[in-house]
C-alpha cells in the first residue's frame, strides 16, 4: 500500500469511528458555543465592548475546544491496541499520525470554523471582519491539532494526562491565538490583516512538516 | 579487538557513559562552585557598592544585576537542554536526556527569579507589578514550558520513556520560544503601542557593566554546578543496580 493511500485509509477509518461516535463530536461544538455565550452574560451586553473582545474570546473558546478533543486522537486507539497493528504496518508511523491528525482537523477544526461566524454575528462582528475570523480559523486549527498531536502522544497513559496536556500543549498554542485573533482585531480595525494571516500559513508550513514526525517518535514510545 | 588509536584525552565520547562522567562531576562541582561565589561577590560588591546610582533611576536599578543575569540564564539553558535532548535522540547517549532533564529545574528557577526581581522592579520604576509586554509575556511563557518540561519527565516512571519524551518536549519548545517572542512582541506593538522600552543598554556605566557580566558569570558557573550535582543524583538513581555504584557506596565514597 503506497504511503498516499495508507494516509487516505487512515482518514477515512478515523472519520468513520468519529461518525460512529457523534456524540463526541458534538461536546467540542457545544462546550465552544457555551464558553462563547457565558463571556457576554459575565462581562455585560453592551455591543462596542463585545465587538471589541469578539475575536479573541471566539479564540480562546477554540483553543479550549481544541484541548478536550486532543485526548480522543490517540486514546481509544491506544486502549483497544489499534494504534500497535498501525504501527506495524510497512509505511512510516509519520504518515499514520498525519493521517489521524487531518482526520481529527475534520473533526474538530472545521465544525468549529463553521459554526463561529454565528457567534461572530451575536458578537455583532462586521462582514469582512466575520471572513477574516473564517480565514484565521481555518488557517489556525490544523496548527492546533498538528502541535496537539505531539502532546496528545507523548501524554498517552501518562498520570494525570490530561491535565499536564494542557501545560504542555497552552504555552505552544500562544504564538497561533495571538496571531488568530491579531487578524481579526486588525480589520475590525481597520488594516489588512493579511500579515497576521501570513504568519499563521507560515507557522502551519511549518507544523505540518515537523510535528507528524515529531508525534510520530511519541506514539512509538507510548506503544514500546 | 583492541580499539582504534586514540589519545585518551582525546575522546570526550568516553565521559558519555555514566561510569566516567560520575566522578568527573564530582571533581567539576567544588570547582564550579567556588567560581560562582567568587564571582558573585565581586559582582554583588562593584554592583552594589562601586557602580554609581542611575540617572533616572536611582538606586533601585540595582536588582538588574539579579534580574539580567537570571533572564539571560533563563533562555540560554532552553537552548542548552534543546541541544542535549538532540544529542539523546541522534546520539542516544542516556547521559545526554540526564543533562537536559538536570538543567530544567535551574532553567525554571531562573525563569521565576527573572519575573520576580522584574516585578520587583516594575512596582517602583513603572508604577505596578506586570505588564503584558512582549518580553515579561514570553518569559512567562518560557517558566510555563519549563513547568511542562518537567512534570512530563516526573510523570513517566520508565526512565527511557521520560528520556525520549523530554528530548521531543524540549525541540518542540526550543522552536516555539522564538516564534513565541515575536508574535507577543507584534501583538503588544500592533495594540497596546509599547510605552515602555528597556533597552537603556547603551547609555550603561562601564563599572555597571562589569558588574552586570560577573553576576551572568556567576549565574553560570551556579547553573553548571547545580546541573552537575543534580545529574549525578539522578545517575545513582538510574544506575542504582549497577556493581560501580554498589562498589562505590561499599567504599564509602560519596
Amino acid at each position: 500500500m503506497s504511503s498516499a493511500h495508507f494516509f487516505a485509509t487512515i482518514i477515512r477509518r478515523d472519520l468513520l469511528l468519529a461518525w460512529q461516535q457523534r456524540g463526541d463530536l458534538l461536546v467540542g461544538v457545544v462546550f465552544f458555543v457555551l464558553v462563547a455565550c457565558l463571556f457576554p452574560l459575565a462581562i455585560g451586553p453592551e455591543p462596542k465592548l463585545l465587538a471589541r473582545i469578539g475575536p479573541g474570546v471566539l479564540w480562546v473558546a477554540a483553543i479550549l475546544a481544541n484541548l478536550l478533543a486532543l485526548p480522543r486522537l490517540f486514546n481509544n486507539d491506544w486502549q483497544d491496541g489499534s494504534l500497535e497493528q498501525l504501527l506495524i504496518t510497512p509505511t512510516p508511523a509519520s504518515v499514520m499520525v498525519a493521517g489521524k491528525l487531518t482526520a481529527h482537523w475534520l473533526t474538530t477544526g472545521v465544525p468549529l470554523t463553521l459554526i463561529a461566524p454565528l457567534l461572530g454575528i451575536q458578537y455583532g462582528l462586521e462582514n469582512d471582519t466575520l471572513l477574516t475570523l473564517i480565514a484565521s480559523l481555518l488557517l489556525g486549527t490544523p496548527t492546533l491539532s498538528a502541535l496537539g498531536s505531539i502532546g496528545a502522544a507523548l501524554t498517552l497513559g501518562v498520570r494525570q494526562g490530561e491535565m499536564l496536556l494542557a501545560l504542555l500543549v497552552l504555552p505552544l498554542y500562544a504564538p497561533v491565538l495571538i496571531f488568530g485573533s491579531g487578524a481579526v482585531a486588525a480589520v475590525a480595525g481597520g488594516l489588512s490583516g493579511m500579515a497576521e494571516l501570513s504568519l499563521l500559513a507560515a507557522i502551519l508550513c511549518a507544523t505540518l512538516f515537523l510535528a507528524p514526525w515529531l508525534a510520530a517518535m511519541a506514539v512509538k514510545l507510548a506503544v514500546e | 579487538m583492541k580499539p582504534p588509536h586514540s589519545p585518551r584525552w582525546l575522546n570526550l565520547f568516553s565521559f558519555a557513559s555514566p561510569m566516567q562522567f560520575y566522578p568527573l562531576a564530582g571533581r567539576l562541582i567544588p570547582l564550579f562552585m567556588a567560581l560562582a561565589i567568587l564571582l558573585c561577590a565581586a559582582g554583588f560588591w562593584i554592583g552594589f557598592a562601586i557602580a554609581p546610582g542611575d540617572a533616572q533611576q536611582g538606586e533601585g536599578y540595582r536588582i538588574i544585576f539579579l534580574h539580567v543575569p537570571t533572564s539571560w540564564m533563563a533562555m540560554f539553558i532552553y537552548v542548552v537542554m534543546a541541544f542535549w535532548s538532540v544529542m539523546h535522540l541522534i546520539l542516544r547517549t542516556r547521559l545526554s536526556a540526564m543533562m537536559a532533564q538536570a538543567l530544567a529545574p535551574t532553567g525554571a528557577l531562573m525563569a521565576f527569579l527573572s519575573l520576580f526581581t522584574g516585578a520587583l522592579w516594575g512596582k517602583p520604576m513603572w508604577g505596578t507589578w506586570w505588564v503584558w509586554d512582549a518580553r515579561l509575556t514570553s518569559m512567562l511563557l518560557l517558566f510555563f514550558l519549563y513547568l511542562g518540561f518537567i512534570a512530563l519527565t516526573r510523570s513517566i516512571d520508565e526512565p527511557d520513556r521520560a528520556d525520549k519524551a523530554g528530548s521531543v518536549l524540549a525541540i518542540v519548545g526550543v522552536f516555539n520560544v522564538p516564534v513565541i517572542y515575536f508574535s507577543v512582541k507584534w501583538w503588544n506593538t500592533l495594540h497596546q503601542g509599547a510605552s515602555i522600552s528597556m533597552e537603556k543598554g547603551s547609555s550603561m556605566a562601564s563599572t555597571m557593566l562589569v558588574a552586570m557580566l560577573l553576576m551572568s558569570l556567576a549565574a553560570w558557573m551556579y547553573s553548571i554546578a547545580s546541573c552537575l550535582s543534580r545529574v549525578r543524583t539522578l545517575i545513582l538513581q538510574r544506575e542504582g543496580y549497577t556493581r560501580w555504584v554498589k562498589e562505590r557506596i561499599a567504599q564509602g565514597e560519596k
